[in-house]
């Protein structure tokens, strides 16, 4: 068989693990302020693993494509020092504020100008919306077969198997290529990779192509279907956590107390 | 002109699971506002009989689709089958859970309906005639009102154990209907080759009422017994932290959080987790938090109701043991 080709879609967040006080809503202009550096979406990062593990075992070449209204290019040569071999951002003004099914459209019109893959990885969800609908929407307007939340991908014969995981362990699921899978953590973490490699790949003199709407055919802004209609910080829960004193003995009894005053 | 609510019930092994009675509650409120009709949409093989369970519950309808392909459940058979229906009967609103299984399906069924879907929302409105969903968003950071334009019908997901349970009515009943559909192989794309179960085999914790979490601070898997003794006597499921399960302590199917399971039960007691962004992603919406951390300055007292600052292999025995008194 000849080398598969996969293309690897992963999206830049401000870091999910940034704490809450660095997170403010401009409710006027509707906007999520973070205050965090950009990072790859972590089951993006779990779909690039995926996608280098299936290179290490079959033989891949690895495209990444990265969407967004201005994607740090240094964020994402990471995939490249990681292992991809090709990564290209689409870039545009027009990528600002998109929503599930137009990021999706915009991506499928990329798809389709590279060409020519076998298997396309995606996070299964991003992980600043949490929505977990590109990759599945994306696989729809592909008309390819789809496979959710992927604990492990192995090629056989010109089919995936996927280990997708179902609420009380995991199902096996084939799907002959080309196909979609979304990827989720069980996959594993992104392979370290040293601060050199990491700082040749970003001082490197390679250039990273960079799309627009005109280069993929697709003005995804006048697709969007879904309005945000207001943002705010998250409603306060009413929490001023009651500490439990005196002896270990003693806090177990209060607490014990809470318990039953809560049946 | 679209009409109606419609919820998709969730069903395991032909029994009805939780998240189904909490979709048709929450569906009947918002079909009261819109002055329209309930419809649950129930799939499965020999699966009819289970559908007067959701009359009492308020649905007007019950649409079954019985089929032995519909049994066990897969997501290319499940958006088949619903998408038809939908496209027959035009639903102004479509409820799923924002369960595993249902975001699976609500996911691939957006895509192939062509609508947009708000995920896991912890709010439901109807406003001007048209539905509002709230979620949380950026781990929980920040939340979203989002409306649908142009789409429908309308859809979302309601994340598990949110929306309240109406009393039932068992006067009431709902017109049992069988669904009209076509299934063809064709349709199926992927193929399931075997499942395998994770030897957990509990209840799912995003059904549980109540869960005792434990995080790094177990020090290991050999003991989380400790944790399994207080769960058995307050009738609580096992959860852990990230940490836990990537250390191999606790199988997969064991995490809370957003890169695992997101809960919300009654009572949710962390033992030994700290706290990280996203472990409080998927428990901060429970509604009593107990933290039980020797680091007083730990994240997770703040987003806790009660705390014990102390050593849990002290205080959960302990605790374990004041419990059972009320046994």
């Amino acid at each position: 068989m000849t080398e598969i080709r996969i293309i690897v879609c992963a999206t830049q967040i401000p870091d999910p693990e940034a704490p809450l006080s660095d997170v403010s809503v401009d409710a006027q202009k509707l906007e999520v302020l973070v205050d965090a550096p950009q990072v790859i979406s972590p089951f993006d990062e779990n779909a690039l693993e995926a996608a280098v593990r299936i290179k290490e075992a079959v033989g891949a070449k690895i495209t990444v494509l990265s969407l967004g209204k201005k994607v740090s290019d240094t964020v994402l040569r990471k995939t490249l020092a990681a292992g991809a071999d090709e990564l290209i951002l689409l870039e545009d003004e027009a990528f600002d504020k998109l929503d599930s099914h137009s990021t999706a459209a915009a991506l499928a019109g990329a798809i389709q100008t590279v060409g020519g893959y076998d298997l396309i990885l995606t996070g299964r969800q991003a992980g600043d919306w949490d929505s977990g609908q590109v990759g599945l929407i994306l696989g729809e307007m592909l008309g390819l077969p789809c496979i959710n939340l992927a604990r492990e991908i192995s090629i056989e014969d010109g089919s995936v198997v996927v280990k997708k995981g179902i609420p009380e362990g995991y199902e096996r699921v084939k799907a002959t290529m080309p196909a979609l899978v979304t990827v989720s953590n069980e996959v594993g973490e992104l392979r370290y990779i040293s601060r050199t490699k990491m700082l040749k790949m970003i001082q490197g003199a390679r250039s990273i192509p960079s799309w627009s709407v005109g280069d993929i055919g697709v003005h995804p802004e006048a697709l969007q279907k879904m309005a945000i209609t207001a943002l705010s910080s998250p409603p306060d829960m009413g929490r001023d956590c009651q500490f439990m004193e005196g002896t270990p003995e003693e806090k177990a009894g209060k607490l014990a107390a809470v318990f039953m005053s809560l049946r | 002109m679209a009409q109606g609510v419609w919820t998709i019930a969730e069903q395991r092994d032909g029994e009805i699971r939780k998240i189904s009675y909490e979709l048709v509650s929450e569906g009947r409120r918002l079909a009261d506002a819109l002055g329209q009709e309930l419809t649950v949409v129930l799939l499965g093989s020999n699966i009819k009989d289970k559908a007067a369970a959701f009359g009492p519950y308020g649905a007007n309808k019950v649409m079954v689709a019985d089929d032995s392909r519909l049994e066990p459940y897969t997501t290319d058979a499940y958006v088949s089958v619903i998408s038809q229906l939908v496209k027959a009967n035009e639903p102004a609103v479509l409820l799923l859970g924002a369960s595993v299984q249902g975001k699976d399906l609500a996911g691939r069924l957006a895509a192939r309906l062509d609508v947009a879907m708000a995920q896991d929302c912890t709010v439901f409105a109807i406003e001007g005639g048209t539905l509002v969903a709230t979620r949380p968003i950026y781990a929980g950071k920040a939340y979203a009102k989002v409306t649908f334009e142009n789409s429908w019908p309308q859809m979302a997901t309601a994340r598990p154990k949110v929306m309240s349970v109406n009393e039932p009515d068992p006067s009431k009943s709902a017109e049992v209907m069988d669904a009209a559909f076509t299934l063809d192989d064709a349709d199926l794309k992927t193929k399931v080759m075997d499942v395998v179960k994770d030897e957990s085999g509990k209840v799912d914790l995003t059904e549980a009422d109540k869960i005792v979490s434990g995080g790094r601070g177990m020090k290991g898997p050999e003991n989380y017994y400790i944790l399994e003794a207080l769960a058995d006597v307050i009738g609580a499921s096992v959860g852990a932290s990230r940490s836990a399960v990537d250390a191999g302590w606790r199988p997969h199917s064991d995490q809370v959080g957003q890169t695992g399971k997101v809960v919300s039960p009654n009572l949710y007691v962390a033992c030994g987790i700290s706290g990280a962004i996203q472990h409080l992603a998927g428990m901060s919406t429970s509604k009593v938090i107990v933290a039980i951390n020797k680091d007083a300055d730990a994240p997770i007292f703040q987003k806790a109701d009660y705390g014990v600052v102390g050593d849990l292999f002290d205080v959960v025995p302990a605790l374990t043991e004041e419990a059972k008194k009320y046994v």
